[in-house]
């Protein structure tokens, strides 16, 4: 008690204004249940498609969605590029450690806001070119945060809760450019960063197993998928493989996303290629760095997007450019064999 | 034993990591300096990454803080709520940062440069977690080459806290209280905070350094220590655990 009390004296605090930026999704809880309570179905049916198809029915032009796994680990890739072929425009993204995904987005020009964690950057490979010209240039409008605060506004969501309080950010130009409001706690006078809860119309996660209703298991860490997944408005789930319902039903401590949480299932082998498929497959490193040197130059760039993304028909073709079931063996070895 | 300048930094930040305390990493430097500490100073030191990793046996230096080694036979391979919360809870002792601009209270710039929020002259990734640990751990130290373009008296976007404007303002701010910068290693120098001011003062300087060297490289005013040391070089055990186990390949300390 004799420090409840001395940390309450010395919280002469003063509230700044609430942050300058914009809040791309309505935060609202009692609309987000009015949409999950008409839109989701509960009935556990069949809901397998394919990748094109995905794109062209759950996603629209200027929806925002929120991608899973980490930057090059875990990420939907498949559907990524399926966007940038379709030529989905205006859509918003929530940049929670954004680096490939990112990338693969801006070079389709697909994005016009993003609340922004961490982008441009792919963490020890370095920066990349075309995501920070689309910054700098102003092309995409950004909102600012952080990965915990990001990660929280999904959890406020899945909540089913209109915001957190948390304690990050306070203090900081990073909370000056975000949406946040400083708030006091009702009970301690404590003082608090309320961040917004955060439902994307479409989220997008690649996962090791799901069945062919959409129950998922996850190998490795979840990320921030756990909340992405239920705080979605459209789930989209793709996976290394399909397994029978039986297998999900004697492991159910291992599903992580239920089915009544997807909206539609598609089987994508080595759907996280060029990253990281923890127990799969390790990244190919190669093939990003290639990647990021293409960008010195408009003309290498086009090319290189016209081989691997707009020239192929689809994820596959995408996987034949790059050396194909070969090289995909190459990293499953890297993946597997890491012990020293 | 010969050394560069990496080397220097990544063994002597090992020093400053008790046993039987957990740290919060990234890649790179503090990642290695991290591997290091528990390979010769605290072998039940505890690593964290922010993507969800808890207690790997590092095989080698991960290049995300979220690909598979980072929970490569780890004690859990849980998620970046878990790993946020537990730093939020105060569970954390350390973490390292690094960026673009710091100024003399630690606050750090990894954002942007100019002044055009919406189109600024460099944007940078952002905070990622940075701002998160800097706001939620007991101890921050940054591993950082020390020159007056980087250690600038006004930088031009808090990323993450430090001291913000001086004593009293982080909790003025409803951060929580007791946290904060710690140490920050420098090519030139081992600096810590002032208790009174919580200004940047210089503790150690690294041998063939001098005075005026670190001044022409700091672009604030540094406060030096009563008790002013030279830093003790990297040992033979430091460098070699550095070379043969952490980064055999010299992916970090062959930049150097």
């Amino acid at each position: 008690m004799d420090n409840y009390m001395k940390y309450n004296e010395v919280r002469n605090v003063t509230y700044r204004p609430a942050g300058v930026g914009k809040i791309f999704t309505d935060p609202d809880a009692d609309k987000a249940r009015e949409y999950f309570r008409d839109e989701k179905p509960r009935k556990m049916v069949e809901k397998v498609s394919s990748v094109e198809q995905v794109v062209k029915q759950l996603i629209n032009d200027g929806d925002y969605v929120g991608i899973g796994g980490f930057g090059a680990n875990r990420t939907p890739v498949a559907v990524l590029h399926e966007i940038v072929r379709q030529k989905k425009k205006n859509l918003g993204l929530a940049g929670h450690t954004a680096t490939h995904d990112f990338q693969i987005l801006v070079a389709g020009n697909c994005i016009n806001r993003c609340d922004v964690a961490y982008i441009v950057g792919l963490e020890a490979r370095g920066l990349s070119k075309i995501a920070r010209k689309a910054v700098q240039n102003g092309e995409v409008e950004l909102c600012e945060w952080t990965n915990a605060a990001l990660t929280w506004r999904y959890k406020a969501a899945a909540m089913g809760v209109s915001f957190l309080p948390v304690r990050c950010m306070l203090g900081t130009d990073t909370e000056k450019y975000s949406a946040a409001v400083e708030m006091k706690c009702p009970f301690t006078d404590a003082k608090y960063l309320a961040v917004p809860a955060l439902y994307p119309d479409v989220g997008i996660i690649h996962v090791h197993r799901a069945d062919v209703y959409g129950n998922c298991h996850i190998d490795g860490i979840m990320v921030a998928d756990h909340d992405l997944a239920r705080a979605s408005r459209r789930l989209i789930v793709t996976t290394e493989r399909l397994v029978p319902n039986e297998f999900i039903r004697r492991n159910p401590a291992s599903t992580v996303i239920p089915y009544y949480l997807v909206d539609a299932v598609v089987e994508v082998p080595y759907g996280g290629y060029p990253g990281n498929m923890a127990y799969e497959y390790f990244s190919d490193e190669e093939h990003l760095r290639e990647w990021l040197k293409a960008e010195g130059d408009d003309d290498t760039m086009a090319e290189f997007l016209e081989r691997h993304i707009y020239g192929v028909k689809d994820f596959n073709g995408y996987l034949d450019t790059i050396g194909g079931l070969k090289r995909l063996q190459e990293l499953r070895i890297q993946e597997n064999l890491v012990e020293k | 034993m010969e050394h560069n300048d990496m080397e220097l930094m990544i063994c002597l930040a090992s020093r400053y990591l008790e046993d039987n305390s957990i740290v919060v990493v990234g890649t790179g430097a503090p990642c290695a300096a991290a591997m290091l500490a528990q390979m010769i100073y605290s072998p039940r030191l505890m690593i964290m990454f922010e993507a969800g990793g808890i207690g790997p046996l590092l095989p080698s230096m991960p290049i995300s803080v979220g690909d598979s080694r980072t929970f490569y036979r780890a004690l859990v391979a849980s998620s970046m709520p878990e790993v946020m919360e537990t730093c939020q809870r105060g569970l954390v002792d350390y973490t390292f940062l690094g960026g673009a601009q710091i100024d003399q209270y630690g606050n750090i710039n990894s954002t942007l440069i100019g002044s055009d929020y919406q189109k600024p002259k460099v944007r940078f990734p952002g905070s990622g977690g940075a701002n998160d640990l800097a706001s939620f751990c007991w101890k921050t130290m940054m591993i950082t080459p020390q020159d007056p373009k980087r250690f600038t008296e006004k930088i031009d976007f808090i990323t993450s806290p430090g001291y913000l404007s001086g004593p009293g303002a982080r909790e003025e701010a409803g951060l929580p209280p007791g946290s904060g910068p710690y140490k920050v290693i420098t090519n030139l120098c081992v600096i810590g905070f002032d208790e009174e001011t919580k200004r940047m003062k210089v503790e150690s300087i690294h041998p063939g350094i001098t005075r005026e060297k670190i001044i022409e490289n700091t672009g604030f005013e540094l406060l030096w220590s009563d008790n002013l040391t030279e830093s003790d070089p990297p040992t033979d055990e430091e460098l070699k655990y550095l070379r043969e186990e952490v980064d055999p390949y010299r992916y970090l300390i062959g930049r150097a």
